[in-house]
């Protein structure tokens, strides 16, 4: 089916349960004063993006882009700092037997414990700073992507190997031009299983560890009884981290495009 | 050195360890092929046939006997020993041009030296304007002559050939066996040829080694006296189907013996 023609479909299950949700608050299916209306959540929105034309005592009017910029950021330094030791590091255990065996038990003792269950600890080693949500969101982000990596050079085709080999390259050489690229497809599995850890990370690190970014305005709202600011906070965060994950595939397509014409074969 | 022939096995044998038993692939294979000579070894499948193939390129090493190549030991993968295999393993991130470049560019060649050549080749496999194609654009047949142009630019004295075109449909092996004669005439490498295709043993090669059923032995060599250059019309002349029938009743005797010696194992169990 052409893209055009499919278009409609997309929005079918979006606009159904948006239908439903105004007429569960409207026809009072649920509780009063709870649940904010579909309206109320965008209008709320609007104002914590754009601020209000009268003065008012809403803190959160015209905040949202600040917020929104302290989570981003944080989420880009933590998943930066996850992948650049993730992979070279995933590289040497799927590659050297030594390494693996040094490293690999230690990374799936520590992979269980969730991100959470840091929290304490990161904070009374880092204190309530940027360093403690880095920290969560890095290691949250290190494991798939470490782990997918380590498959990815796992999986290389044995005969590429030896034909790399045979035409003269060095370990080094094999490392970087086949193993590495053969990898690829795997790597970008890992990071986008890693972006999406990075932000359920930034998330539970504003709530407790920071004071800024959306997850603080989550808690913060919560604790206030702005139930309005706190669902607009969710779909801000399902759409960074939608609009995150795009950005991967994309970088993904242009450099898999080997790949994209294996699939139409 | 020039003295030695191009590819020596002397008394070799390859035991496979499979859990708790081990395996005799090949056991005491003597075989010396002479520079420039195209040799094919011919064998049933799982004689052993590519076990030797990957001792000679380096790959494996034999548990006994020593593999020997232009006289010295063989310890490793060369681009001296150049090995097309039976799918074509080129890397898929790289276009055709690309891979047939590696070779040359990872040894730190410089591009204005094996451009032309490159060119060249590319032109004899029947590739020119496939350059920039990535190897999923192209058909299984296509994608072979790129492995053996990847080959062929690092202009190997040996050439060793793992049953390139056991994976191709018999019109595509047809044309690729003509491609390789063509390109054989005008290189003229010591080339180690592995395949269970008694036709195409017997068209491309100076001399024939059958090879008898697990574990591989060199049960007999027979000696091609067909004239070069040749092309498949060979394959119709009255010599042709004397040597036919004679590798032929060979192969037969010997998945008789296989057979009947499986029956044999089977029936002690």
């Amino acid at each position: 089916m052409p893209r055009v023609l499919r278009a409609p479909w997309l929005l079918v299950l979006p606009a159904a349960l948006v239908a439903l949700w105004h007429f569960a608050v409207a026809e009072r299916w649920i509780v009063e004063g709870i649940i904010p209306s579909p309206a109320q959540v965008l209008d709320s929105w609007y104002t914590w993006i754009f601020g209000s034309a009268q003065a008012t005592l809403s803190p959160y009017s015209g905040t949202w882009f600040d917020n929104v910029a302290y989570s981003t950021r944080r989420v880009l330094q933590g998943f930066g700092l996850a992948a650049a030791v993730a992979i070279p590091l995933g590289l040497m255990i799927g590659w050297n037997r030594l390494v693996a065996q040094v490293v690999d038990p230690t990374i799936q003792l520590f992979r269980p414990v969730p991100i959470t269950a840091w929290l304490p600890f990161a904070i009374a080693v880092f204190g309530i700073y940027d360093a403690s949500a880095l920290f969560l969101i890095g290691l949250g982000a290190f494991y798939p992507v470490v782990v997918n990596t380590t498959h990815g050079v796992r999986d290389t085709n044995l005969l590429l190997l030896r034909a790399a080999r045979l035409m003269g390259a060095r370990p080094a050489t094999v490392l970087a031009k086949v193993v590495f690229p053969s990898a690829l497809p795997s790597i970008f599995t890992g990071l986008r299983l890693g972006i999406g850890v990075a932000w359920t990370a930034v998330i539970v690190a504003e709530m407790i560890a920071v004071k800024s970014g959306l997850g603080y305005v989550l808690w913060d709202a919560y604790y206030v009884g702005r139930m309005d600011i706190c669902v607009a906070t969710m779909f801000s965060v399902g759409l960074l981290g939608y609009l995150s994950d795009r950005v991967i595939v994309a970088a993904a397509r242009f450099l898999l495009r080997w790949r994209t014409l294996e699939a139409h074969e | 050195m020039s003295g030695a022939p191009a590819i020596a096995l002397e008394r070799v044998r390859k035991e496979f360890a499979k859990g708790e038993r081990r395996v005799l692939a090949v056991d005491d294979v003597d075989l010396a092929v002479e520079q420039r000579e195209f040799t094919a070894i011919l064998g049933p499948s799982g004689c052993g046939k590519s076990t030797l193939l990957n001792m000679v390129a380096g790959f494996e090493g034999p548990t006994a006997g020593r593999v020997l190549a232009g006289g010295a030991p063989v310890d490793g993968p060369s681009p001296a020993r150049a090995v097309v295999f039976q799918e074509p393993a080129l890397f898929p991130w790289l276009s055709v041009f690309d891979n047939v470049v590696f070779g040359p560019k990872t040894q730190g060649k410089p591009a204005a030296e094996y451009r032309a050549g490159a060119a060249q080749i590319i032109e004899q496999v029947g590739l020119s304007g496939f350059e920039s194609h990535y190897p999923a654009e192209l058909s299984g047949g296509m994608r072979q002559r790129v492995g053996i142009a990847r080959v062929l630019v690092m202009q190997p004295q040996i050439m060793l050939m793992d049953e390139p075109f056991g994976a191709l449909d018999a019109q595509t092996r047809s044309l690729m066996q003509e491609l390789l004669l063509e390109v054989w005439e005008r290189h003229h490498q010591t080339v180690l040829f592995i395949t269970h295709d008694i036709e195409e043993a017997l068209l491309l090669a100076d001399r024939v080694c059958v090879m008898t059923a697990r574990p591989g032995r060199i049960k007999k060599t027979i000696r091609v006296a067909i004239p070069r250059p040749r092309s498949i019309e060979v394959t119709t002349s009255p010599e042709f189907n004397r040597l036919r029938a004679e590798v032929f009743a060979l192969i037969r005797e010997e998945s008789l013996r296989a057979a009947a010696e499986s029956a044999r194992a089977g029936g002690a169990r």
